[in-house]
């Protein structure tokens, strides 16, 4: 309770990190997917190279985040940058997996039938197999946001920002409430977000 | 609507898929009049769904030369030429995001049609499918019957007024009396607009009550090219006379039966 007392007297703080949260969460979502979906048409289309694909983003994703974020500051240094390199990299796999997953599901006759009418493998891809796709992409950037909220309180330990601050902060000055506070705030956001990508996933499925 | 039919000529079509050991399709030639409704019958893996994908060229064939209307299709852009070019198939293929009207109208919006002339002729292809365009227009795929869904099929393979249509096993999922009421459809659309009809089919029945002339696979060559009389009367060889049966009175009867007028309602068959 003491953690929500935290929270309440400290509306000002918690919002910023939460912000600061939000975008650093959202901009490493937005590249990550830049990558991910052309490497996951990629790695459908080309069943050889898509073993590569899917083996370089599953080791990228075993890597220990904090070993990783220690490799990268070593190499690019502390700031928002480097947190966001990390959640790229991290968010490749699931969402990968999510894009090779969909057009795999994708009803073969419906990618015969676009064919067959005269759509170009673009136009068949764009138009036709992509949204029949949508729920497992919708359901990819959902885990990948989720997993990204956890991960980016890690961000603070290398000046990035977010709510992990509070969490170092906490740490430091032996002050569990503001911990609480932090954790707590994340999981509420990581909830959220869930909440309502699985609305949109359901709606795109309907 | 009259569109009519373009000549379709095949020459020494054959087929080798990549690590096959013999022929898909060995060396076929078939000349297909205008407005022909022709018929590919045979057992499966006998060649004649490859065969039929040759001509709108969603398979290249290894060797052979494919007419249409005069014009070599293998010369074409294969994407402009399969515009041209009707194409339904048993899976039927729907695009589970679009409503039916858009489902009908996607090659006439590939070909750039205005909304006016595209929406004219999706209520004129549904009540030529007998579908209600009133009722029908605005659902989803997922709201239809399959007998349902393969009218919207076949819709959607006419939009364009193409001259040739490719049907591929249309029927093979739905059962007997849905699949009475679409051969009925198919035979009046056929009369109607004189399109030129490859249809393929290992149902002996299907092929006796629709063709003009049926063609008989097997292995990959043509066995016999024939009006559906003809084949029954004298089939080229023991596996033809296998295959259409071995009571030549009793097909008789199944080809000279009047098709039955049936509503599309007799779709709805849960």
């Amino acid at each position: 309770m003491s953690a929500l007392h935290y929270i309440l007297t400290h509306l000002n703080v918690v919002g910023r990190y939460t912000l600061e949260h939000i975008v650093l969460v959202g901009v490493s979502l937005a590249i990550a997917i830049a990558i991910a979906y052309p490497l996951g048409i990629i790695a459908f289309r080309k069943p050889r190279l898509g073993v590569w694909i899917a083996g370089t983003t599953g080791v990228l994703y075993t890597i220990p985040s904090l070993a990783l974020l220690a490799i990268l500051v070593v190499t690019i240094g502390l700031g928002f940058t480097t947190a966001v390199i990390a959640l790229v990299l991290y968010a490749q796999m699931v969402l990968v997996r999510s894009v090779v997953t969909g057009l795999r599901g994708v009803d073969p006759g419906i990618r015969d039938a676009a064919r067959g009418l005269g759509f170009t493998p673009w136009q068949s891809l764009l138009r036709v197999e992509v949204p029949a796709a949508l729920p497992v992409l919708i359901g990819g950037v959902r885990v990948a946001a989720v997993t990204l909220i956890a991960l980016a309180t890690l961000g603070a330990w290398i000046d990035a920002g977010g709510l992990g601050v509070l969490l170092f902060e906490g740490i430091h000055a032996d002050d569990p409430d503001r911990i609480i506070a932090g954790a707590l705030a994340a999981a509420l956001l990581a909830i959220l977000v869930d909440v309502i990508l699985r609305r949109v996933e359901a709606t795109v499925s309907s | 609507m009259a569109e009519g039919g373009a000549p379709v000529t095949l020459r020494g079509v054959r087929v080798r898929y990549p690590d096959a050991a013999a022929d898909a399709v060995a060396g076929v030639d078939l000349e297909i009049a205008a407005g022909e409704f022709i018929v590919l019958l045979g057992p499966s893996g006998c060649g004649k769904s490859t065969l039929v994908r040759t001509i709108n060229r969603l398979i290249e064939p290894t060797a052979g030369s494919i007419d249409i209307d005069g014009t070599d299709a293998r010369a074409a852009n294969a994407v402009v030429l399969r515009r041209g070019i009707g194409y339904v198939i048993q899976a039927v293929g729907l695009f589970p995001h679009y409503t039916v009207a858009e489902n009908i109208a996607v090659v006439p919006a590939l070909l750039g049609w205005d909304a006016e002339r595209t929406a004219k002729r999706v209520d004129a292809l549904l009540s030529l499918v007998a579908l209600d365009p009133a009722r029908y227009r605005d659902r989803k795929p997922r709201e239809l019957s399959g007998g349902e869904a393969q009218r919207v099929g076949v819709a959607r393979a006419l939009a364009a007024e193409p001259r040739v249509l490719l049907m591929d096993e249309p029927f093979a999922a739905v059962d007997a009396i849905v699949r009475a009421s679409l051969q009925t459809e198919i035979a009046r659309v056929h009369r109607e607009l004189g399109t030129t009809v490859v249809f393929v089919t290992h149902d002996v029945d299907e092929a006796l009550r629709l063709a003009d002339r049926i063609v008989v696979m097997n292995a990959g060559h043509i066995v016999q090219v024939a009006t559906p009389a003809a084949l029954l009367e004298q089939p080229a060889d023991d596996f033809v006379r296998r295959l259409v049966g071995v009571d030549p009175e009793t097909r008789r009867l199944v080809t000279e039966r009047p098709l039955l007028e049936t509503p599309a309602e007799a779709d709805r068959t849960p």
